[in-house]
This record gives C-alpha cells, sequence and structure tokens, in this order.
C-alpha cells in the first residue's frame, strides 16, 4: 500500500522526476504533492469530469488514472494554459462571455473545451456540446461556455 | 449582450452594463481557493463512519481496530463528546454532532476518525465496528403520517408542550383568506387532483468541505457555508465561546443553491480540532453531500374553484412537505412555500393548510425557489385541467387573473411590486402562443411567484483610498451569483471609481461587518443597499471635504454618483477627495446599512421586501416511441425592476431554468424497501448536461425601475426555477393529451403514461 514508484513526466512543459505512491492517482498526485489544485475533485467516478486533464493529447478523467500510469506522460493542466501571465485567447473567452460563474467545474470546462479547439479548431456548437457532455455544470453555464468556445473558434486561423 | 449605459457626456456607467465578473480570472486560471484548496499546516484528515441503514438502534461501537491503524489520532464517537452531547439547528437544536444511540437517517454519522493522511483515515473507519439493531424507517408521507407510525423525532426535542409531539407532524401550517367553503356555490367547476414533487438534491459540484483550526483561545474555521455568521452564532453555542473567538473563513463557494446555508458537519470538525489541539479537514464526498442535503418533496392536493369565464373563485390546498430526521430550515421551507401557493392571483378565498412532516430521510434544507417549486407545480397544473375543461385558452386564464401592479393579493402583504402582465404577454410572444403547433408537439406555459426576504439585515464599510481605488467590505457569499461583482459596480457607480479598482473583500466573519444571510435573492437588494448607504456616507464626507478645500459652504455642494457639483463646474468625486485628503494621505471610510425589520404577528416574521415573478413557456416534442422530451424552445421571463449586471442576470436565470429541467425531466431520490438511498452519486443521479438543452433557451427581463433595491432593482436566481416543471407538465399534455402529475416527467414515466392510456 505504501509502495512508491519513481517516475518522470512533463506537466504544463515542466520536467519533473517524483516518487509516487503506488495507490495515488494522477488528480491526488496534482493536487497533493504537486499543489496544483486548479484541478478540482467531485465525484472520484468519472462522471463530473471536474478533474479533467489533458495526457498526451487526450482528455483524460485523472481520478481515474493513476500517478504511476503517467510515467513518461505529457500533462496540461489549466495551470498551463495562461503563458507569461497572459490568459489564453480560451480563457479570456471564457471570461468575456461570463462563463465562469461558481467557477468550480471550470478548469474541467476549459481542458474539454481545449482539446476540442486542438483537434478540431472550427468546432460546431454540437461538437462544443459533445466536447463538453462529460463535464457537468450545475451553475449551468452550458450556452455561455459554448459561446467562449466557438467566439474562440472565429478568431483561429484556418 | 446590451450596449453599455452613457451618460449624457458620453460617459460610460457601471450599472446597468454587464461588467467581466469580479473574481473571474481567478476562476480561469485554477486559482480560486476554494475550501478543499486552502493549505494550513499540518492538518489532520477526517472521515466519518456511517452505517448502511435509515434507521437502527447502535448497540455498541468498538474502536479498537480503527484506533490501531498508523496515523491514525482520533476515533470519535457521541460517547467521547460533552454529555449531553450538542445539538443544533436553525429552527430546533435536534441535531445531534454524532449519532446518539441511534441512527435517524442513511448516512448520519455514528463516529469520525482523524488521521495523518486521508488513507489512512479512509482505512480505519472501515474497521469501526458498528453493532446495531435495524427499526422500521418511515420515508414516504403515507407511511409518516400512518398512525402507528414510528417517531422519527424524540418528542423531548420539540419545543415544550407541542401538541404534536406524539406524531411526524412536525408543524402545521395555516393560511389564507376568505371561506372557500361558503363560496363554493359560486364555482361553475371545481378541479381536485394530487401532485408529487420528488426528492432532489443540490449537487454543487463543490462538496461540501470545512477545516477547523485552533486559534489562540478560540477557533477558525473554513467552511463552504452561505451564512457565515450564522454559522458563527452557532458554533460559539456549540463550544461555549464568545463570537468574537469564533471566526469564519468562507471562501467563494463551489455553487450553493440553498444547501451550504446551514450548518451540518462543522460542529463535529470544530470540536475534533479543539480536542486534537491541531488543525483538522473535512471534504465530504459527492455521496456523503447527497446525504448531509436535500430539497424538501411534497405531496399537495389542491381543489380549485371557477367560474365559467375562468374568474378564479377559490383554492383550496393542502402541502404535505416530506422533512427528514432533523428540521433544519425545512420548516421554514414548508410554511414561506406554502404561503403564496394561491400564486400571483386575485383569489377571492385561499385555503392553505401546510404540513413538515418527519422521516427517516437525509435533512431537507434550503434549496434554490425554497418550497415553491413544489407548489407552483399543483396549482399551475391544476389551472390548466380548469381552463381546458371551461373551453378557455391556458394564456387568457392567467392573465384574467393575474394581478395587476399595486394590487394587494395577499392581505396585509406587499401588493404586486411588478407590471407581471407585460411579463406573461412576452413569454407568450415569445413562444409564439396562439400560432399553429407543429405536429407532434406541445406548448405549456406557466406562472411562479416567491416572495423575497422578509426580513433582513446586512452592513457594508467601504473604504475609498489615498489613490482613488476603493474596497468593499461585505459578509455576503458569493457561490457563483455574483454577488462580488455587483457589489463592485455599486461601488463604481456611487464613488466615480473604475470598476476594475474596486475590491471586495468576502468570506471573513473577523474582516466583515455583520450580514444576516445570503438567501433568498437578497444581496443585491438588501446588501446592495448597505454598500450604496456605505457609499453615500463616502460621498458626504467628501462634501464636506469640498466644502472645505474650495472654501464654500456645504450647502452650495453637491454630489451625484462619481461627480461633485461645485456652484460653477463638476469635479470628479476621486479627485476631490484626494485634495481633501492632503499630504498626510489618509482614506474614507463609510460604513452603510441594509435593513428590514420584522413584522410583529405575520405569519412569515414579515412582508415580501419584493417578489420574484416568473413566466415559463416551452414548446416541446415527445418521442412516442420512447417518452423522450424533445425541447424546442424554452423562455423564462422574469422581473428584475432594474438587471445591474444583465449578461449575469441572464446566466442566473438560463442557471435556475435547466436546473428546473433537471428536476422536471430527470432527477429524484430512489429509495430501497429499508429507506436507504440506492442512487448516491454521479453515475445514478444524472443532472443536465451540455446535450440536455433545449433546442432553444431565451431568458429575458422586464425592468421598470420598480424593485426596492438600488437603482430600482429586484433580487433575480430563483424566478427561473419556480415554474418550470408546470410549464413542462403542460407543454407534455399538450402534445399527449395525458395529464401526468407526478416528477420527473422521465422517458418512463411518460412512456407509461401514454402506454396505460392505450390499454
Amino acid at each position: 500500500m505504501n509502495d512508491r514508484f519513481p517516475i518522470d513526466l512533463k506537466i504544463n512543459g515542466q520536467s519533473y522526476s517524483v516518487d509516487v505512491s503506488a495507490c495515488d492517482t494522477l488528480l491526488d498526485f496534482l493536487r497533493d504533492q504537486l499543489g496544483l489544485t486548479g484541478t478540482k475533485e467531485c465525484c472520484v467516478v468519472g462522471e463530473c469530469g471536474v478533474c479533467t486533464v489533458i495526457v498526451n493529447g487526450r482528455t483524460v478523467n485523472s481520478c481515474l488514472m493513476l500517478a504511476a500510469e503517467a510515467d513518461g506522460c505529457d500533462v496540461l493542466t489549466v495551470e498551463g494554459l495562461a503563458t507569461e501571465g497572459r490568459l489564453s485567447p480560451l480563457q479570456q473567452s471564457f471570461l468575456d462571455h461570463g462563463a465562469a460563474q461558481c467557477g468550480f467545474c471550470i478548469s474541467g470546462q476549459l481542458m474539454s473545451a481545449h482539446n476540442l479547439l486542438t483537434r478540431k479548431p472550427h468546432p460546431t456548437v454540437e461538437d462544443v456540446q459533445e466536447a463538453l457532455a462529460g463535464n457537468l455544470c450545475r451553475c449551468a453555464g452550458y450556452e455561455q461556455m459554448a459561446e467562449a468556445v466557438l467566439d474562440v473558434a472565429k478568431g483561429a486561423k484556418e | 449582450m446590451n450596449a453599455p449605459v452613457t451618460t449624457p457626456t458620453g460617459k460610460s456607467r457601471p450599472i446597468g452594463a454587464s461588467a467581466v465578473r469580479s473574481g473571474g480570472v481567478d476562476r480561469v486560471t485554477g486559482g480560486q481557493q476554494y475550501v478543499c484548496d486552502v493549505r494550513v499546516t499540518d492538518p489532520l484528515q477526517v472521515k466519518l463512519v456511517t452505517i448502511h441503514s435509515a434507521r437502527a438502534r447502535i448497540l455498541s461501537i468498538d474502536t479498537s481496530a480503527a484506533a490501531k491503524v498508523p496515523g491514525v489520532r482520533l476515533v470519535l464517537t457521541a460517547a467521547d463528546l460533552p454529555q449531553p452531547v450538542p445539538r443544533f439547528g436553525p429552527h430546533v437544536e435536534d441535531r445531534p454532532v454524532l449519532a446518539v444511540g441511534q441512527v435517524n437517517y442513511h448516512g448520519e454519522p455514528v463516529a469520525a476518525v482523524a488521521a495523518e493522511t486521508r488513507r489512512a483515515a479512509e482505512e480505519a473507519a472501515g474497521l469501526v465496528r458498528v453493532e446495531y439493531e435495524e427499526l422500521p424507517p418511515v420515508f414516504t408521507v403515507d407511511a409518516a403520517l400512518a398512525p402507528e407510525a414510528p417517531l422519527v423525532l424524540d418528542p423531548s426535542l420539540r419545543p415544550a408542550g407541542d401538541p404534536r409531539a406524539q406524531t411526524n407532524i412536525f408543524s402545521e401550517h395555516h393560511f389564507g383568506w376568505g371561506d372557500p367553503e361558503s363560496v363554493e356555490e359560486e364555482a361553475d367547476l371545481v378541479v381536485e387532483n394530487s401532485y408529487e414533487y420528488p426528492i432532489v438534491t443540490h449537487f454543487a459540484i463543490e462538496t461540501h468541505a470545512c477545516i477547523a483550526a485552533p486559534d489562540n483561545d478560540g477557533v477558525v474555521v473554513w467552511s463552504t457555508v452561505q451564512h457565515s455568521f450564522q454559522l458563527q452564532k452557532m458554533l460559539a453555542k456549540v463550544l461555549k465561546l464568545p463570537l468574537s473567538k469564533v471566526r469564519i473563513i468562507a471562501p467563494d463557494a463551489g455553487g450553493g443553491f440553498g444547501g451550504k446555508q446551514w450548518a451540518n458537519i462543522q460542529p463535529l470538525v470544530a470540536l475534533m480540532a479543539l480536542r486534537l489541539g491541531r488543525p483538522v479537514r473535512l471534504v465530504l464526498t459527492l455521496e456523503e453531500s447527497f446525504q448531509a442535503v436535500r430539497r424538501t418533496s411534497a405531496k399537495v392536493r389542491i381543489r380549485t374553484g371557477l367560474r365559467k369565464d375562468g374568474t378564479l373563485v377559490f383554492e383550496d390546498i393542502e402541502s404535505n412537505f416530506l422533512i427528514g430526521a432533523y428540521v433544519d430550515i425545512s420548516d421554514r421551507v414548508v410554511s414561506k412555500g406554502s404561503y403564496l401557493a394561491g400564486g400571483p392571483y386575485r383569489v377571492p378565498a385561499v385555503r392553505i393548510v401546510a404540513r413538515a412532516v418527519l422521516s427517516n430521510t437525509p435533512p431537507a434544507t434550503a434549496m434554490r425557489g425554497f418550497g415553491v417549486p413544489e407548489t407552483a407545480w399543483a396549482r399551475e397544473m391544476n389551472l390548466d385541467e380548469g381552463a381546458l375543461a371551461l373551453g378557455i385558452d391556458r394564456l387568457d386564464i392567467r392573465l384574467r387573473n393575474l394581478v395587476r401592479y399595486g394590487e394587494q393579493f395577499v392581505p396585509n402583504d406587499t401588493p404586486a411590486d411588478g407590471r407581471w402582465e407585460q411579463v406573461v404577454k412576452r413569454a407568450a410572444e415569445l413562444i409564439g402562443w396562439g400560432s399553429p403547433v407543429p405536429p407532434g408537439r406541445g406548448r405549456g406555459l406557466a406562472l411562479g411567484l416567491k416572495s423575497g426576504p422578509t426580513t433582513g439585515l446586512s452592513y457594508s464599510t467601504v473604504r475609498l483610498l489615498a489613490d482613488g481605488s476603493a474596497v468593499v467590505f461585505s459578509g455576503t457569499s458569493d457561490m457563483g451569483q455574483g454577488a462580488r461583482t455587483v457589489f463592485s459596480q455599486i461601488a463604481a457607480e456611487e464613488l466615480g471609481v473604475p470598476v476594475e479598482q474596486v475590491a471586495v473583500v468576502m468570506g471573513d466573519t473577523a474582516v466583515v461587518p455583520y450580514d444576516q444571510q445570503t438567501s433568498a435573492s437578497r444581496s443585491t437588494v438588501i446588501m446592495g443597499t448597505a454598500v450604496l448607504n456605505a457609499c453615500r456616507d463616502i460621498q458626504a464626507q467628501v462634501r464636506t471635504a469640498a466644502a472645505r478645500v474650495y472654501g464654500l459652504e456645504e450647502s452650495e455642494v453637491s454630489v451625484d454618483g462619481g461627480v461633485v457639483c461645485l456652484p460653477d463646474r463638476e469635479l470628479p468625486l476621486v479627485e476631490v477627495a484626494k485634495a481633501g485628503l492632503g499630504k498626510m494621505g489618509g482614506e474614507y471610510v463609510g460604513n452603510g446599512i441594509g435593513r428590514r425589520d420584522p413584522v410583529a404577528g405575520h405569519p412569515l416574521s414579515g412582508t415580501a421586501v419584493f417578489f420574484e415573478f416568473n413566466c415559463t413557456a416551452i414548446e416541446v416534442e415527445v418521442d412516442r416511441r420512447t417518452g423522450e422530451l424533445i425541447l424546442h424552445r424554452h423562455v423564462s421571463v422574469g422581473d428584475t425592476g432594474k438587471s445591474l449586471n444583465p449578461m449575469q442576470v441572464k446566466a442566473q436565470d438560463d442557471g435556475a431554468a435547466i436546473m428546473g429541467l433537471g428536476h422536471a425531466m430527470m432527477e429524484h431520490y430512489i429509495f430501497d424497501d429499508a429507506g436507504r438511498v440506492r442512487n448516491l452519486g454521479a453515475i445514478d443521479y444524472r443532472i443536465p448536461t451540455s446535450k440536455d438543452l433545449p433546442l432553444e433557451l431565451i431568458s429575458e427581463s422586464v425592468e421598470n425601475g420598480d424593485g426596492p433595491g438600488p437603482y430600482g432593482a429586484k433580487g433575480v436566481s430563483e424566478g427561473s426555477i419556480l415554474c418550470v416543471a408546470p410549464a413542462l407538465g403542460a407543454a407534455v399534455r399538450d402534445a399527449i393529451g395525458i395529464a401526468i402529475r407526478d416528477l420527473p416527467l422521465s422517458p418512463e414515466r411518460v412512456w407509461r403514461a401514454m402506454n396505460a392510456s392505450r390499454s
């Protein structure tokens, strides 16, 4: 139970060589060991999406992935979206559209949306709704979030 | 999006423009520190111990194996607490810190473990051996009201001499006017039906969390709480400490919706911290949050008397609300949710009997709409039934009976404070009422009315700093509704400070002045008034300073918003304020109060400060093979008086509408035969996702500046949830010709209704 594994991984562009507990999830590791608390915890069964991060270009519920499994991976969390203190266009758009209300789900929403735009810079509204379908928002700012994502897509290069 | 409001000189005004959310940057960078993100030095982690029973007598608790788990520092049971075990509650002090001798609902904690790590706490909690004897539970209104039903609440915990102590009726409220019986013969039609509203839960994405730490000779508690000052008062009593030694820090919550108003886990966590002399931390799982708070369910029987022309003659309403094993604030939900059950109509005779029925279910507490959706579901569905029977258009029957501005429709209470017919007509227009309904679809329309707060007391301090920026101090909680932004806009408007240069400090009882609570959509109106008054206090000080600096009589100086008017010119308030401070610098400190006193003898302790009025209209298509509902259009129109931040108002309205659709279409607790909740958590309890939205969702506001708050504002945030269910139920009936009187309108329920009528 207390076995620890050495892993090497990249988080938000920074390399880490660390020991992780065998039973820690990637979420536990990010929040408790690294103090990257922007990634949130809620249902812990992969249903709510608040813990969404991007691992090797795919969105992952970090509550369902062991930290040890992230060995050799490239992980992007919400803390990695802004660069040099400047909000990413997606973050700025969420702000401008009032898409972040209580904010608790927003990290996960941003990661799902970010990954969508990386894969598909010009999504339809249905694409956005599909991409965010695994991210619950009880404030239900779904329309504001979709508008925010589509607005960013409008400004994206073909 | 609304264009910015400008002054005649072209200067942009903060009020009525959609300022970007105060605190928004932290919310999109992951920087927002919620309670679960707060770091304290050397904390112990707490895990609750529960048993898999809705009602059981505890025979023994063996903590020896748990205590041996490495890292465990405390395994606490009721026997280890001060005796008698402290009890608490906003209405009656009935809820023990830990179960005493008996578990009264599924999930009631019987013990708690504190350990160095979360994993050790979890392991130890699993090793606490609880021997118990199952007792028969009651978890429906009918079972709780049965003559032989076991008593949920120990009679000794009731108020002295309570005549209902030997029943499961905690309280029975009687409201109304006129006499339905004596006017019944005037009615050409009487429609009588029963309607049920299920148990649903808040499902704030941030689960309930609490950290407590000894703080000199007191305690500091971080809590996901809406009413930090109520928590302070309650903890001070449980811990026998003066208010000054109990500090509540309430970081912005990740959603509240009423579920985080009152105490549940905080007394336990605080007691553990003081006993251990170390910080302790408890973050509930989502499943545990489901067992901590939920909405009242209700069974409403209603008789509606109508004349041939659709005029209401009487409403006779009996609402039995199922509350939990402890009362929490649910008795108030029952009374307030029933008091206006007659709706926004001119009804000559109304009789309302409302009961709070105790049961062995998780404690029911406040939730968005506060009992109104439960009664509106019944009233509006029944009114439709009457209209259909009389051959009257369902919009017309509402407009015929709807009260007009200034009309007192509940004796001795606030008259109608809005031009509600404008709201109804706009909603009807947006849904295309009267135009042909496409085949396979139906339309429905319903009205909702909720009394805002009936008392209130909020203090605010505003500081205008030497460089012309400002800080607002407020005890309101911002759990997503955007109170921070609105207060910053008010200060910006009144002081002429750019809105982005206003900081809003909230959520720390050691720092901000008293606020009664964050509930009933009150904060814009009551705290907003306090902020406004604090700014006006500063304006008065600046006026005095201006007279001194410019060698004028004070009567020659006036202040309008952020502008100081001198006899010969107008100057920005900030510039005058700086001149007034002189070389020493310093600052201006303004204080303000927003207050609404109780009214003696009023059944709700006071009249409505304002009403939240809403009309929801829905066009739905019913899939005849599956019973699935496809919402083509959802229209929600409210009466905001004045929308101080239109973008935030729309977000609140959209959010309340979608939450209402969750309640109406998919959400409900499912109990097994032994009263245990079977669908705890996100897999088996579904809430709306981005794929469950209406194809078109329209939220609009009517603004006539007729509210009591700053700039004519009324409260918002709950209006759009009030009558979603009856609008949807009416639309479904319009489509399939069958009235369904229980919720949710799940595909299964709709399918069964269609198939039952076929056979």
